[in-house]
């Protein structure tokens, strides 16, 4: 069985370190939230303009004044602090955010990602996602392996308009954890029924094996 | 010269067709409400409105969507509004999409006198189509222009009558950067308050920015997406 979307964050809450600042994007990248264990003293930054990003409010301390990049209500935890949207992308460009997750329609062997448009169908606008891929540390992608019509996300060349060139460190999906390197898409773990050959069989792009891959924990 | 004004219509009774408006907020949160409502029922169209989202369909921007007053939206990111994915997909309404951070960016650069700046944001994307291209210390940028508006509009929380403003929470976003580059910003505020009576230290867009400002009235505040921690338990199970 493939990895459900709550495992994948499940997953992804493992390549955060003590102590981090970390960007998570709208879909399975916001249920990561649910992982990262509080000693860890992780701050989450939410571009809208809030480091320090807290759990969902309960009923009655919904403040419409206080959400995060989802429009989602939100809290906010001690040591927290509120910007404008120009100081929130200076963290961003800047380089001062550790690790951003984000989802994605297409990711190509070379790291370039595509997940902001579908010319003539799809026309939401990128908001904040070119800034994250050119300016966080490191950008982490969690997603599906494929799309609704059963085709690998993980691509040869991304077909799709260009969110970032040459950006992506690694990608998390349903079926395995690949590492983006010169040669292709290196498959570090993979979902615990699923064999590596058939994961290499079934993807677009370049899938190489190591023998150190082992089942996602 | 008092910069105080009545009201939202009084503020904004010299906007004219064909200008090109800035605005704050992020989503619903923090938008000039009075303003937009004052707006949606002039005789103005030709639009060009520059905003992070464009409202919903029957709120925020979405009102001027909907008169068919903008002629150009400049925006990152527009997926709540339906109307808004039409209106483009047919034509109608022209569209320039901006990345969040370089929006920002050519809001505070219009504001701050800086006319052009280079950004790594959207190198090798179709951000990047015809816009000059430089590296500097091994790495690519693009080079991104200011952005000026006839008028500004934002909300703040509390506000004087020299145009301090002071926002609360997440509702400043884009709305000290949309003061900054507007040739006559209007301020609308929660709670006008007599000059002196909030500190120097706490305020976040200096009077100057500001030209004319009025406490709004009737706010609706509506959220987009009211999640609890009640809902995700629920979710979860």
């Amino acid at each position: 069985m493939p990895l459900t979307r709550e495992q994948i964050a499940q997953r992804i809450a493992q390549e955060i370190k003590p102590g981090y600042v970390v960007n998570l994007g709208i879909g399975i990248p916001s249920l990561v939230a649910n992982y990262i264990p509080e000693e860890s003293q992780v701050m989450l930054h939410s571009e809208n303009g809030l480091l320090g990003l807290g759990p969902f409010p309960l009923e009655e301390e919904i403040d419409p004044d206080l959400i995060n990049a989802g429009k989602q209500t939100v809290t906010f935890v001690k040591g927290a602090s509120f910007f404008h949207s120009a100081d929130s992308f200076a963290m961003i460009r800047g380089g001062h955010i550790d690790l951003t997750i984000l989802g994605a329609m297409e990711v190509d062997e070379s790291g370039s990602i595509a997940n902001w448009m579908v010319p003539g169908k799809m026309v939401k606008g990128m908001g904040g996602a070119m800034d994250l891929v050119a300016g966080a540390r490191r950008v982490i992608v969690a997603m599906l392996h494929t799309d609704k019509s059963g085709q690998s996300k993980l691509r040869k060349k991304c077909t799709l308009p260009l969110t970032g060139v040459a950006c992506v460190h690694r990608v998390v999906t349903d079926w395995g954890v690949f590492d983006v390197t010169p040669e292709g898409f290196l498959l570090v773990e993979y979902a615990p029924d699923l064999s590596p050959e058939e994961i290499q069989k079934n993807t677009e792009g370049r899938v190489l094996l190591s023998s150190s891959a082992r089942p996602i924990k | 010269m008092s910069k105080v004004v009545k009201n939202a219509e009084e503020a904004c009774r010299d906007v004219f067709s064909g200008a090109t408006l800035i605005f704050g907020g992020f989503g619903l949160c923090g938008i000039p409400e009075n303003s937009i409502v004052a707006l949606s029922k002039m005789p103005i169209k030709d639009l060009t409105c520059v905003s992070n989202n464009a409202g919903v369909d029957d709120w925020g921007l979405g009102l001027l969507l909907q008169n068919r007053q903008i002629k150009k939206m400049i925006s990152s990111y527009v997926g709540e509004n339906a109307l808004f994915e039409r209106l483009y997909l047919t034509g109608e309404l022209e569209v320039e999409f901006v990345p969040q951070g370089t929006l920002a960016e050519r809001m505070r650069a219009g504001g701050a006198g800086i006319p052009a700046f280079y950004t790594p944001t959207g190198v090798g994307t179709l951000v990047a189509a015809g816009k000059e291209e430089r590296e500097f210390d091994g790495r690519k940028y693009i080079l991104e222009r200011w952005i000026r508006g006839d008028f500004a509009f934002v909300k703040a929380w509390k506000g004087d009558p020299f145009g301090n403003l002071v926002y609360r929470r997440t509702a400043r976003n884009f709305n000290p950067l949309a003061a900054m580059a507007g040739k006559i910003t209007i301020a609308e505020v929660e709670e006008l308050v007599p000059l002196g009576s909030l500190d120097p230290d706490e305020i976040h867009t200096p009077g100057i920015f500001v030209q004319r400002i009025f406490q709004g009235s009737h706010y609706q505040k509506r959220i987009e997406q009211r999640t609890t921690r009640l809902t995700l338990t629920q979710k979860s199970r």
